[in-house]
């Protein structure tokens, strides 16, 4: 049908900074840098030590409160440590982990997403059996299973998440390949002798670094949630460093008997973070890479 | 059609195999299997009893072996915990896990099909972004906090509905809500997508060129087409539901399959860890297998490409 | 003169954009009329505004749409003031209408009975099994062998030609009074298309359908049709009986598009092309739409838009030309 849609210009010039771009998610990404900010200065922001308590001051409710004082402005868990010191440096372990499994996630799917998509034939066979495979069991089960064979550790919490989370970018890098494939330059890369490992890596690899952008950011999200879950089972990073998902499994016991403030707390932590990751992506997919719209 | 049966057949005995030597290959290299295959506090001989049973000294095709040759048999092993096998365990936990995934693919469905087609029909209205907010929050928040302020909210302040455990109704109403609102979200997604891409279609300007009223060409006409892939999903989903549940079984003490692997978990049970997970993924390989076969049986369009 | 079946009266068209800013005037204060019977062809490029005037009279426009000015006359009734609900009664009924895509015009999930006989079923409340019969009936007339089987058959099993003569039986199932044909055979290879359009002459013939023919086919306009409209940037520049135009066009842009047409007897080694671009439909030039284009065009042709000038009863155009060429060729 050739019905004439009206033609609707983008009245922001691509001159623009980022930050002007129309939709720009503001808060999410203000949120993110904030979050990132607490981490960093987690040593000078926190008033208190987040590991040491003392049982004397256990249980204190947050400072508009009866009971509760300036010094301990959101309350002490039930071996009296700070919470808002643990949500600090909490933040940091969130940070860290999340971005450097999504890192080694990426690094993993993306190499053997564009090995797969590009050299075809066997190579594609076994990388893409293998990722139909652990795509098939759930992200949670297969982490906690790792988990429980290699025991937990900062470090191997990170290996996990990006062994687990891997095949998710392989698979999406491998169909964008397949599509750069057949476009002319790398064609014409072909013709004039370019040896496959300098297609791939010149031609190939800056083609599908918008896509991988995305899916980092999405997959922030989702590693993070994941990696609270493992806390919150008690197979993550292990106390007593202060882990959001950590913290309200500790603070569940205490829900019943009305202290709130030691699960809610790190509760909205996790959520404003997962939250705007996932804002953030979805704004950046629009914005980067319309074919992973459907995602 | 046959050949596309048997291809699909292939690939999943293929994913079958891949996932057995997965499994068997991060027990034995990356972990000590012995540590977490032999009770912890076990004597010095029984350890060398179950090195020799299960073949540990032995090279590693041949352990593989015994792991296939026991897996066919059935055999997953013994919890250490409960001392029984693992697979009458989870056997006996599997109605609880089917009872809590029904229910709450039903409010996923319930909640996720009709905003989903309000989202369509209605693109850019109120409902289409309450219903974004509503998927988005499904996709984001972790159970164990959603489950976590229901209990706050129903059990603690409220006093309503019972925190933990399992027996009436009233028990299965915060799991199922915590688990199905995740899957709503997902079934929610799928749904506005497929309807926009139906209602976009030539058939349906010619249901509406026909005069036919609009609850016809919706409901009739569109309705159809884009349920299919929502139906699919939700098949695929039932089965990862009872896999995954391992978060809200555990915020809600409800008896299920995640409740055992959190109890396997915390009783450093490794064998119904290692059973869970492998049941687990089997399952899930097999109703993919399943869907796909149906799929060809149902859509004529697929029957007619292979 | 009997009323015509159905009046166009400076209908008017535009799309809105979301910010209300800019408005695309897709169908432009067109005038047409057509007669029981009588085939009248829609011809003009992509984009011209051929299918939103098609859509138009249907009132079946996408959401951006507006019919902003204008009445619609059929059968003495119009169509503007009808209620949706009065409207969808029409449409189908009285007025019925055939995709571009016969191919996707189908619901892959339905019998061919039911989607043809659903029509019936909804506008005159017949039961399934008599509108299953009727659909038979109407699948002998489309030339359909043997419709007893294939009535309970679904889309996938039926040829390209096939489908598309199911979509032609979906349109007269309600024996309309007007045919409305949007590039009908765009999509199927040449003899098919011969087939069909003989397939829709004779069922022309037999129900005594009006039809609009839209297409961008001058050679199927030339077989098919008794007048014509030639559409450009959302107006009709020219309308006549088709006779008369392909012997004496009064448009430039008319003459434009006739001299496009590759001939078997040419010895061109080119075809005349039209040069330049069609108008941007939301910032139209202040004079003639076309006058960029034109070869032919003066000063007045870039300053002021020509009125729809009425050279005879059977003749109007939109050109400053037009009456002065006329009288010319009157006083030779």
């Amino acid at each position: 049908m050739a019905v004439i849609t009206p033609v609707t210009t983008d009245t922001v010039a691509s001159t623009a900074p980022f930050w002007r771009l129309k939709g720009f998610p503001v808060i999410p990404v203000s949120i993110l840098l904030l979050i990132a900010f607490v981490a960093v200065f987690a040593d000078v922001l926190a008033p208190h030590d987040p590991q040491i308590g003392s049982l004397a001051r256990r249980f204190k409710p947050p400072f508009w409160l009866e009971g509760g004082s300036l010094v301990y402005p959101l309350g002490t868990d039930h071996v009296g440590r700070d919470v808002l010191s643990r949500l600090i440096f909490g933040a940091r372990v969130s940070m860290v982990v999340g971005i450097t499994a999504v890192l080694v996630a990426g690094s993993i799917g993306t190499l053997l997403g564009i090995m797969s998509g590009y050299l075809g034939g066997w190579a594609d066979q076994v990388v893409m059996r293998i990722t139909d495979t652990w795509l098939a069991l759930p992200a949670l089960t297969f982490a906690i299973f790792l988990a429980a064979i290699v025991g937990p550790s900062e470090l191997n919490i990170i290996l996990i998440l990006g062994l687990v989370y891997w095949t998710r970018y392989a698979r999406v890098i491998r169909g964008e390949v397949l599509s750069l494939k057949q476009r002319e330059f790398v064609r014409l890369a072909v013709v004039a002798g370019c040896s496959s490992r300098l297609i791939m890596w010149r031609h190939i690899l800056p083609n599908v670094i918008n896509s991988a952008i995305v899916l980092a950011t999405l997959m922030l999200g989702v590693v993070i949630v994941t990696e609270a879950s493992l806390s919150f089972l008690g197979v993550g990073v292990p106390p007593p460093k202060p882990a959001w998902g950590l913290m309200m499994a500790d603070g569940k016991k205490g829900l019943m008997v009305g202290y709130w403030w030691l699960t809610v707390f790190p509760g909205i932590c996790i959520m404003l973070m997962v939250l705007s990751a996932n804002l953030l992506g979805d704004w950046l997919r629009v914005k980067l890479d319309p074919q992973l719209r459907q995602l | 059609m046959k050949q596309y049966i048997a291809r699909r057949v292939g690939y999943s005995l293929l994913s079958l195999f891949l996932l057995s030597v997965t499994i068997f290959l991060f027990v034995r290299v990356t972990g000590d299997p012995v540590s977490l295959l032999v009770e912890p506090g076990a004597s010095p001989e029984d350890i060398e009893n179950i090195r020799r049973q299960l073949g540990l000294d032995q090279p590693l095709w041949e352990q593989y072996w015994h792991f296939m040759a026991s897996l066919f048999a059935g055999d997953l092993g013994q919890s250490f915990y409960y001392r029984v096998p693992v697979l009458d365990l989870y056997f006996q936990r599997l109605p609880h896990s089917l009872l809590l995934a029904a229910v709450a693919m039903a409010l996923s469905l319930l909640i996720g099909i009709p905003s989903g087609i309000l989202a369509a029909v209605r693109v850019d209205g109120f409902w289409d972004s309450a219903g974004k907010i509503f998927a988005l929050l499904g996709l984001s928040l972790p159970q164990f906090w959603v489950g976590l302020v229901l209990i706050l909210f129903f059990s603690v302040y409220l006093g309503w509905l019972p925190s933990s455990g399992s027996g009436g109704v009233l028990h299965l109403l915060m799991p199922a809500f915590t688990l199905g609102w995740y899957f709503a979200a997902a079934h929610m997604r799928l749904t506005r997508s497929s309807m926009l891409e139906v209602l976009g279609s030539e058939y349906i300007k010619l249901a509406r060129l026909k005069g036919l009223p609009e609850a016809l060409v919706i409901g009739k006409h569109a309705l159809k087409n884009a349920l299919i892939p929502v139906i699919t999903l939700a098949g695929i989903n039932l089965v990862v539901m009872i896999n995954v549940a391992v978060v809200v079984e555990t915020v809600f003490a409800w008896p299920g399959i995640g409740r055992l692997l959190y109890e396997g978990i915390t009783f450093r049970d490794f064998p119904v860890v290692q059973g869970v997970v492998i049941i687990g993924g089997a399952m899930i390989v097999m109703v993919n297998l399943l869907v796909d076969i149906l799929y060809a049986l149902i859509d004529p369009r697929i029957r007619l490409e292979s | 003169m009997p009323s015509p079946l159905l009046s166009l009266e400076n209908l008017s068209t535009h799309y809105v954009s979301q910010q209300g800013t800019r408005v695309v005037r897709a169908v432009d204060e067109v005038t047409l009329s057509l007669n029981a019977g009588e085939t009248l062809g829609i011809v003009g490029e992509s984009g011209s505004g051929k299918s939103t005037l098609a859509l138009t009279i249907l009132r079946l426009l996408p959401a951006a749409a507006r019919i902003t000015s204008g009445r619609m006359m059929f059968e003495g009734e119009n169509l503007l003031e009808k209620s949706d609900e009065e409207m969808r009664q029409v449409r189908g009924k009285r007025i019925a209408m055939i995709l571009q895509d016969p191919m996707a015009s189908l619901n892959p999930l339905f019998t061919i009975g039911d989607q043809v006989g659903e029509p019936i079923r909804v506008h005159e409340g017949a039961s399934r099994a008599s509108a299953w019969k009727r659909a038979i009936g109407l699948l002998r007339s489309v030339r359909i062998a043997s419709p007893e089987t294939r009535v309970s058959q679904f889309p996938h099993e039926m040829s390209g030609g096939m489908r598309q003569r199911i979509v032609g039986a979906v349109g007269i199932s309600c024996e309309p009074r007007l045919l409305i044909a949007d590039e009908p055979t765009t999509s199927l290879d040449l003899t098919i298309q011969a087939q069909y359009l003989k397939l829709l002459r004779d069922l022309q013939r037999e129900h005594g359908l009006a039809l609009i023919f839209i297409t961008h086919n001058l050679g199927i306009v030339a077989k098919m049709c008794d007048q014509l409209a030639v559409m450009y940037a959302g107006r009709v520049v020219e309308h006549g009986p088709v006779s008369r135009i392909f012997n004496r066009p009064m448009h430039p842009y008319t003459r434009a598009l006739l001299g496009s047409i590759p001939r078997m007897a040419d010895n061109r080694d080119h075809l005349t092309a039209i040069e330049g671009q069609p108008p941007d439909l939301a910032s139209m030039p202040p004079g003639c739409a076309f006058a960029p284009r034109c070869p032919e065009a003066f000063d007045r042709c870039r300053a002021e838009a020509p009125p729809e000038f009425t050279i005879d009863h059977e003749t109007r155009a939109r050109c400053w030309r037009a009456p002065v060429d006329a009288s010319a060729k009157a006083a030779s």
